[in-house]
């Protein structure tokens, strides 16, 4: 890759990429995600699959944000946060990630009917592939985290919280994002998720 | 004021504000979520979920030749059934603005084939228009019904996935009715296509193609960037956002109204330029034009015509046509292990009623001729009970087809309810008809459940939220002519499979409803989790064939995920030693 093409492709527009499996909350955190930047004064592109989001296959959410976005879609290699809330997912997308970005995996198992039905296993040695992948790795038992907090549901919330550790975005920026984005009484379980992903994010 | 919107958002908006009266269309992704979003606006717009895009195009151009705006959404395959009425009203034009939303989906992701719309406008002479993004998405709208009115001509905006489920800033502006009187004027040369007024429409097609291609040079959806004169790219559409990351310094000649092409615009930006390079994604059909005029340029030569493009497609483009050296995924990442990681595909819900009738199909030695919808997931193993999958509507007719040519195994057609409203309906009637012995399959779920969840004519209220008579499929069928109709619960897995075995070896058709509601739109379980009796369990495995993401498998018993268990109860109809009991049953 040469210096020339590595400031071709999306020069002062930050990438994000979400992993997981539909009805993780993907999209809720990728929306939390796009808000926060427009709130911060960014423009703004955000790209989801729909359609097969709720029917338990890999999902992904892209979202860029900086002076002027153009492509919606982030290019291998190029984004500076990969946040998954299943393990196996971080590894479907590692490629996306640059070589110096941050990775947060949520330590979940969600094993897929391929390997319940027997066609494939469940490679047992993930983790230990997470830390060959990501020199920069945060993984962190979300769900167990948002369990605590009241609502296991709200990992993603944990997840995007270790991720703004690298995104440079302030505080009430998320919190704005967080608060037009959840139903009034989610609110606070979802501000407490996003604090405690801060936390495990700065260990 | 900005809002983040989807380019389908932006699309409901677009309409709301240019005055559009009436938006019909028929769930497809990419598509949908347009006249979900309009229907926000239902106080100002009727909006409609017609049976199928034919109807909702003939619905839209109704509305039009009264003088209101409209617009109808489909997705890419959609206009193939509603290319009939598209032809004719080619010829007899419109009154208000009607626009024809129709999303394409480069590289299927939820799509039965790849096609791009663009070959339609040629095809009937019509203006197209592509949005390159949120903005010009709701721009766009309004361009449209307004050359439609001027031209009367239909327009199509072609969005695609990328526009669609993309999100970015649009100025939102306040909505300014349509000036246009609602009332039709009579006027048989204009709207009835007969032979002595469908010719002189043909010549006024042609003549006002002509007048188009004068303004679409003008139009200020065209427009050239002048940056480095060494390369120029002519681009439309998402691409456009493409090129303008990987090629930063590049001209470009951005199309937002592509046909009938910009003949002189090309031309002078071919001028202006040392190099052309044509970035469009799927077919060549600027290319094609472009080298028509005797221009040379680069296109399909560096760039593929098969599947979506992207920043890392263009970016190989980029090292071909420049030299530059191709970025390696990771670059300076440590390799690991990738290949042997389990896919996951979408499955059918825990809990989903589609999978009590597969399993039940699977103890017969039949073809089943699919169709479209969530229920298309049985095709994939474990369940592995479907052997076709065309277009809506081709489960039933192709099941017929398939009989009579002699298949020497039974055949079984299975299709949604959805889909049954769209174009199931003339299958079944044929089968009466032509004395077929086909046995139909409705899994019936009350929902439109693949695309989100809309209504439908059986579902007994509308997009607008009215309540409506619902539409009984078992009086359609013996209005068909079918005497054998039957209704089933496709939880009973006993009386399923007894009923499907009365159908099969029949000599006569039968229409089978399976009706259990999708519990994704009722948001319910059925009953309490199950969970496996460890020193009862045999490990046989017959559990794990149902494919439920419920039943979690791999090494040793199975285990119950306590979380995703809709307690539909299959799994212990189906357990040979009774291991599966209810949660509460196996604690007390």
């Amino acid at each position: 890759m040469t210096e020339h093409q590595t400031a071709a492709v999306g020069q002062d527009t930050v990438s994000v990429v979400l992993a997981g499996v539909g009805g993780q909350g993907i999209l809720l955190a990728s929306e939390i995600l796009a808000r926060a930047a427009l709130a911060a004064g960014f423009d703004v592109k955000t790209n989801e699959v729909h359609g097969m989001a709720q029917r338990g296959g890999s999902v992904i959410a892209q979202v860029r944000f900086g002076r002027e976005v153009f492509s919606p879609l982030v290019a291998r290699g190029s984004a500076r946060v990969l946040g998954a809330l299943e393990r196996v997912e971080a590894l479907r997308q590692h490629q996306f990630l640059a070589s110096d970005g941050l990775a947060v995996v949520s330590s979940q198992m969600v094993v897929p009917v391929t390997v319940s039905s027997g066609q494939a296993a469940y490679p047992a040695d993930v983790e230990q592939r997470l830390r060959a992948a990501f020199p920069r790795l945060v993984y962190v038992d979300a769900v167990e985290k948002a369990t605590r907090l009241g609502n296991h549901r709200a990992a993603n919330l944990v997840v995007l919280g270790a991720m703004a550790h690298a995104l440079d975005l302030p505080d009430e920026a998320w919190h704005e994002a967080v608060r037009s984005s959840v139903k009034p009484q989610h609110v606070e379980v979802n501000l407490k998720a996003f604090a405690a992903g801060q936390e495990c994010a700065q260990l | 004021m900005k809002e983040l919107l989807s380019g389908n958002e932006a699309i409901a908006r677009g309409a709301y504000e240019a005055g559009v009266s009436v938006a019909t269309g028929y769930p497809g992704t990419p598509s949908t979520e347009i006249l979900e979003a309009a229907v926000r606006f239902r106080d100002d717009i009727y909006c409609q979920w017609s049976p199928n895009e034919k109807v909702a195009l003939e619905v839209a151009a109704g509305a039009a030749f009264t003088g209101a705006r409209a617009i109808v959404t489909m997705k890419h395959v959609g206009l193939n059934v509603a290319a009939d009425p598209l032809m004719t009203l080619a010829g007899t034009g419109t009154v208000g603005g009607l626009v024809i939303v129709v999303a394409d989906d480069p590289g299927m992701h939820s799509s039965q084939n790849e096609q791009d719309t663009r070959h339609y406008a040629r095809f009937a002479r019509i203006p197209i228009l592509e949005p390159s993004d949120s903005q010009e998405a709701k721009d766009f709208v309004s361009l449209g019904l307004e050359l439609s009115e001027r031209h009367r001509t239909p327009v199509i905006l072609r969005t695609e996935t990328r526009v669609s489920h993309s999100r970015s800033l649009v100025d939102v502006s306040d909505r300014k009715p349509s000036s246009k009187a609602i009332g039709f004027e009579k006027n048989p040369s204009r709207f009835v296509a007969i032979p002595l007024w469908a010719r002189p429409m043909r010549v006024r097609a042609e003549e006002r193609l002509e007048t188009l291609r004068e303004e679409v040079n003008q139009s200020p959806a065209n427009r050239v960037e002048w940056r480095d004169r060494k390369l120029g790219i002519l681009t439309a559409g998402i691409p456009y956002q493409y090129v303008r990351e990987v090629f930063p310094e590049a001209s470009v000649l951005k199309l937002g109204w592509s046909y009938p092409f910009p003949d002189e615009l090309i031309r002078q930006f071919a001028e202006g330029v040392e190099q052309l390079l044509i970035v469009e994604e799927l077919d060549d059909i600027v290319e094609e034009h472009v080298r028509a005029l005797g221009i040379s340029c680069r296109g399909k030569d560096l760039v593929p015509r098969i599947g979506e493009l992207s920043p890392d497609v263009l970016l190989t483009v980029r090292a071909k046509l420049l030299g530059d050296r191709v970025a390696k995924p990771l670059a300076a990442g440590p390799a690991v292990r990738m290949d042997d990681l389990p896919s996951r595909p979408p499955v059918l819900c825990s809990g989903c009623p589609h999978r009590g009738i597969y399993h039940a199909l699977g103890k017969f030695d039949v073809v089943v001729t699919g169709d479209i919808g969530c229920y298309s997931l049985g095709v994939l193993p474990p369940l592995s009970r479907m052997d076709t999958l065309v277009c809506m509507g081709a489960g039933v007719s192709m099941a017929h087809g398939m009989d009579k040519a002699g298949e020497p195994r039974r055949v079984v057609g299975i299709l949604g309810d959805s889909t049954f409203f769209h174009s199931g309906i003339t299958g079944l009637l044929d089968i009466a008809y032509n004395r077929g012995a086909s046995t139909i399959i409705v899994v019936d779920n009350r929902t439109t459940a693949m695309t989100g969840h809309q209504p439908h004519p059986g579902t007994g209220h509308t997009l607008m939220g009215h309540d409506t008579p619902a539409i009984s499929i078992e009086e359609i069928g013996r209005a068909c002519g079918i005497k054998n109709v039957v209704t089933l619960d496709p939880y009973d897995v006993k009386k399923t499979t007894a009923v499907l075995k009365e159908a099969i070896f029949s000599d006569e058709p039968w229409l089978v409803i399976s009706r259990g509601p999708c519990l994704l739109d009722v948001r319910q379980r059925l009953g309490t989790p199950r969970h496996v009796t460890e020193d009862v369990c045999r490990e046989c495995g017959v559990c794990l064939k149902l494919g439920c993401p419920a039943l979690e498998g791999g090494e040793g018993i199975p285990h119950v995920n306590p979380m995703l268990c809709a307690g539909c109860g299959l799994c212990n109809q189906v357990c040979p030693v009774g291991a599966i009991e209810f949660e509460k049953e196996a604690t007390s």
